[in-house]
């Protein structure tokens, strides 16, 4: 029979990424309803020992596999493993983040198991004890409910940021189940690794994004933007109009063609708010927009907004968050 | 009767539109302001084949009928007219007189290249003197052995300057009046050849519009258009077809400041709804939807009759006519829509006012197109 | 060499999303090739130009996705495939399985899709037909280096990039990168119409609906509550910056 909820972990170069704790706080209410147990899998290079952390997030039993082949994400190898474990185990259900690893592994696992996968969700619930999950389409201009009512497990790729991660519970553990693990012949061999180097955050995972468009003018004037991003410890976005003016690189568009984000915070400065940017952003907690023209679309979806010059406005605002947060 | 556009000109439309929005809409309005084209996107619209859509294959053009032609100027016009004459001009003025009365080795030697792209034409007609009375040109052309000398000068010449190859209507005798034109193609670069004044304008400012000057200019005796005395003839028939392709600049210019206005009636608020729920605003839309329907068919109209080998001049003027009128009547009631927004540069729709102008006059003014017309009814 | 390009046609980025009943309304909306899509088309041209070869773009859908087909083909592509999977209820398994077996009478080198479609975002069909069909598979691919029985791709991985080899035959789905599409030219549209455009069923490859039966079930569509617009902050700038910093803590508590 098919038991438990399974969260595939997050983890770069040794650290759990927040998603694995919103996965794990909404997969352990799942879980407590259905009275099935909550399962980690864990899978990387030297990551033995981080079991703890994800028992205090609720994980009750941890499959481990630490090997030198895991210490980068690979298709194959993770997808021979994952897919083994749950071919053994056959969970009800495996969650993962939506990001570009935990997509790329759902998709050939899901299809290996012959099962559904439901990709981008902003929401989980059980409804009649069933998964039901809550997926944005259309860029965020219509709302799907879907289930998986049959195959299993059912499979799902959540947001980072959409849902809470509970308080962790100092002590309690999880049961650590190493496993060997067969990584199978890795046909994509890995070359190179460039990592981008910043201080900020990642987009998709930053807690405050600040962004520039066509406004910027430029691409000296990120550095305006750059600045009010430190004061905050934001990421920096930008819109499609600077991406394609090349003032910044395809790394950091938000919208329909680029990333999708779900900050705390989104500042807008100088982005007219065309449907495919608010496609990339709508589901912000908290919009402030900065334009000149009082007409931009940004100011239909801002919960603040400032009609004036960024290049006034936004070193004032940085110098006043400075002093605010002091 | 079939009112559908084929597949391929639905593709078309799509991809001129695709690349106009993507590539030259974002540079209108500078280029407007400076008053100077940018030129790479003429290599990206060579590449397409936008520089030789009506003519066949075998010159290097895409084969297409006339149709797709005056469909591509009007999506280009919808974001910027200035392309819009660009195209037209190089099309309709220049190539297409090689086409229809060049010899082979003149198609060989100017129509593929123009064609492919390689190469801009332009025509020079106008002269101070002669505007809407073409007849009265003075620039002459006189055969002096293996060559012709060219003297005079022409006015208001649209990609004057940049263009590589022009095609130039001049006298060969004058007593003949009309009879005594002729028209020649003369490249860019030939001694005696050189530019005089560049125009200033209200609208399709980033369209180079210059002076033509003739001095002592010696072209071989083969580059003329058909024979000697024919230049009536073919500035005549150059210019029913032209007219399909300024109708066609109309007709773009039109539906963009319609779309323009249309979205902006619906996200602008006064007195707390937006301005598109008000009757006045909306019978404004409602009768500029109308007239660039109407404008289209007769556009689309004309262009049909000249695939088809019927006689086209009369639809010709009354597709300019009808469509520069309701470009300008359009565009007017954009900026009205927009209120003092739309008088700004903050808009597109005040740059698509000023360039709705001159469809009313080049090529044959409104006035002219009525007397076209009228003489075709009074037959 | 030859190249299999999937591809989706989707609603324009511009839509408007409207609901029939409990279903996306379709009528009226302007349909477009998958962005993304365009860029596999773009590589898979560059792979041709290269090496010599053939195109072919295969899809799943109505016969309204001849027109993105045509685009392709328009584009240089030298044949099209269109399934109609004869159901409007389906999911990424149905589509994937749809594809594979058609696919699988095919000859490739390489296959090529975009990574993701822009109208469910699901960035799973690619690989699941990778894996029916037992080739490797790299996603996010923003660059792509392809010799004779290999590639090595430049992709996005969570925090930067990798650069990776595979042999082929091999799945590559495109991400935005330095490639733009061509747009078709105005031959390409006219050559367009003499190119072969097969248009299937399932029974012509060998399936039957059961056997591509949706695994996920969408229950309900909705569309999203419309943000409310919020208020501005008036005043001059120094004035509305300091006013909006405070409502970002006070009241948002945001920061
Ligand atoms: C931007 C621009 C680009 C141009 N490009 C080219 C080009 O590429 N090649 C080229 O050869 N020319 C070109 N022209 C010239 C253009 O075709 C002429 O300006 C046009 O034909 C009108 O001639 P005109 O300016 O001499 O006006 P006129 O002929 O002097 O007309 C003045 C007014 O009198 C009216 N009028 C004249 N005769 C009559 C009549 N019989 N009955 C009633 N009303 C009459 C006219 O309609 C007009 O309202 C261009 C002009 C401009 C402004």
């Amino acid at each position: 029979m098919a038991k438990g909820i399974w969260v595939f972990t997050e983890q770069r170069d040794g650290e759990i990424k927040k998603v694995t704790y919103e996965l794990l706080s909404a997969g352990r209410k799942v879980a407590d309803s259905l009275g099935e147990e909550l399962c980690a899998v864990l899978l990387g290079k030297g990551v033995s020992g981080l079991e703890g952390k994800l028992g205090e997030y609720g994980a009750d039993k941890v499959y481990t596999v630490d090997s030198e082949a895991l210490e980068n994400y690979t298709t194959d190898a993770y997808t021979n493993i994952l897919a083994d474990l749950a071919k053994e185990h056959q969970p009800t259900a495996i969650l993962l983040a939506c990001s570009a690893s935990g997509r790329d592994v759902a998709a050939q696992v899901a299809q290996r198991l012959g099962t559904g996968l439901m990709t981008d969700c902003t929401d989980m619930a059980l409804e009649d004890g069933q998964l039901v999950f809550t997926r944005p389409v259309y860029a965020g201009k219509a709302i799907v409910k879907a289930a998986c009512p049959e195959a299993r497990p059912v499979m799902a790729t959540i947001r980072p940021n959409v849902l809470a991660a509970d308080a962790p519970q100092a002590g309690r553990a999880a049961q650590a189940v190493p496993v060997g693990g067969n990584t199978g012949d890795i046909r994509q061999v890995i070359k190179d690794i460039v990592k981008q180097i910043s201080t900020r955050p990642e987009l998709t995972e930053a807690d405050i994004i600040v962004s520039g468009g066509r406004g910027i003018k430029g691409p000296e004037n990120f550095a305006l933007l750059e600045e009010l991003a430190d004061v905050l410890g934001a990421a920096v976005g930008a819109s499609r109009a600077a991406v394609d003016a090349g003032w910044k690189s395809h790394s950091f568009q938000v919208g329909q063609t680029g990333k999708t984000v779900s900050p705390v915070l989104y500042i807008a400065c100088g982005i007219s708010g065309a449907i495919q940017h608010l496609a990339g952003m709508s589901s912000s907690k908290c919009i402030v927009a900065v334009n000149k023209d009082p007409e931009a679309n940004i100011f239909k979806v801002a919960d603040y907004g400032i009609v004036g010059d960024l290049f006034d406005v936004v070193p004032l605002l940085k110098e006043e968050l400075k002093k605010l947060l002091a | 009767m079939i009112f559908k556009l084929t597949e391929e000109q639905e593709l078309l439309r799509k991809t001129v539109r695709d690349f106009a929005e993507k590539e030259i809409a974002p540079k209108a309005a500078e280029m407007d302001e400076k008053e100077e084209y940018d030129w790479d996107l003429w290599g990206k619209m060579a590449e397409m084949g936008l520089s030789g859509v009506p003519y066949p294959d075998e010159y290097e053009g895409a084969g297409m009928d006339n149709i797709s032609y005056a469909i591509a100027v009007e999506e280009l016009s919808r974001v910027c007219a200035s392309s819009g004459v660009l195209v037209s001009a190089h099309t309709s003025l220049c190539a297409w007189p090689i086409y229809a009365f060049g010899t082979e080795e003149q198609k060989q030697k100017y129509l593929v290249p123009l064609a492919n792209g390689e190469k801009i034409g332009a025509m020079g007609l106008t002269e101070p003197g002669a505007g809407s009375d073409a007849g009265s040109l003075k620039t002459t052309a006189v055969l002096d052995g293996d060559e012709y000398v060219l003297d005079g000068s022409k006015i208001f010449i649209t990609n004057g300057y940049y263009a590589d190859i022009y095609v130039i209507i001049a006298a060969t005798d004058r007593a003949l009046k009309h009879r005594g034109i002729s028209a020649f193609v003369v490249e860019k670069g030939t001694p005696g050849f050189s530019f005089g004044k560049k125009e200033h304008k209200l609208g399709i400012r980033a369209s180079a519009t210059y002076e033509l000057v003739f001095e002592n200019c010696r072209i071989p005796k083969e580059n003329i258009l058909g024979k000697e005395g024919e230049g009536f003839k073919v500035i005549m028939k150059t210019l029913d077809g032209g007219r399909i392709g300024i109708a066609a600049q109309a007709l773009g210019i039109a539906q963009g400041a319609y779309e323009s206005a249309l979205n902006y009636s619906k996200i602008r608020e006064q007195f707390g709804k937006p301005i598109s729920a008000n009757q006045g605003i909306q019978w404004m839309l409602a009768d500029m939807a109308t007239r660039i329907e109407a404008a289209r068919l007769l556009v689309y109209q004309a262009a049909w009759l000249k695939d088809n080998n019927e006689s086209y001049s009369k639809q010709a003027a009354m597709a300019k006519l009808y469509a520069a009128e309701t470009a300008m009547w359009v565009t007017t009631k954009a900026v009205q829509i927009y209120g003092g927004y739309g008088y700004t540069r903050e808009y597109p729709v005040e740059r698509m006012m000023r360039d709705a102008k001159i469809t009313e006059i080049y090529e044959g003014t409104s006035e002219v197109q009525r007397i076209v017309i009228a003489a075709s009814v009074l037959k | 060499m030859k190249i299999v390009v999937l591809m989706k046609q989707v609603f324009d980025t511009e839509a408007k999303i409207s609901l029939d009943g409990n279903k996306i309304n379709k009528q009226g909306v302007s349909l477009v090739m998958n962005p993304y899509d365009e860029y596999a088309v773009e590589l898979g041209l560059r792979i041709k130009e290269k090496f010599k070869g053939e195109v072919t773009v295969v899809s799943v859908g109505g016969p309204e996705v001849q027109d993105a087909l045509r685009q392709a083909l328009a584009m240089g592509a030298d044949k099209a495939v269109l399934v109609d999977p004869g159901a409007d209820e389906i999911d990424e398994y149905t589509t994937a399985t749809i594809l594979a077996k058609a696919i699988g009478g095919l000859e490739y080198n390489i296959l090529l899709g975009g990574f993701k479609a822009i109208d469910d975002g699901s960035c799973q069909v690619c690989g699941r037909v990778a894996e029916i069909l037992g080739v490797p598979v790299v996603n996010m691919v923003t660059q792509a280096e392809v010799e004779e029985d290999k590639a090595v791709v430049t992709c996005d991985i969570d925090g930067g990039s990798a650069v990776i080899e595979v042999k082929l035959p091999a799945m590559l789905t495109a991400q935005k990168g330095e490639i733009e599409p061509r747009y078709p030219s105005m031959k390409g549209i006219m050559q367009a119409k003499k190119k072969p455009m097969q248009k299937i069923g399932l029974g012509d490859i060998g399936l039957d609906a059961a056997q591509a039966a949706p695994k996920v079930k969408a229950l309900s569509y909705s569309l999203p509550a419309a943000r409310a617009a919020g208020k501005l902050v008036p005043g001059e700038p120094a004035e509305a910056a300091k006013e909006l910093a405070r409502l970002l803590r006070e009241e948002a508590k945001v920061i």
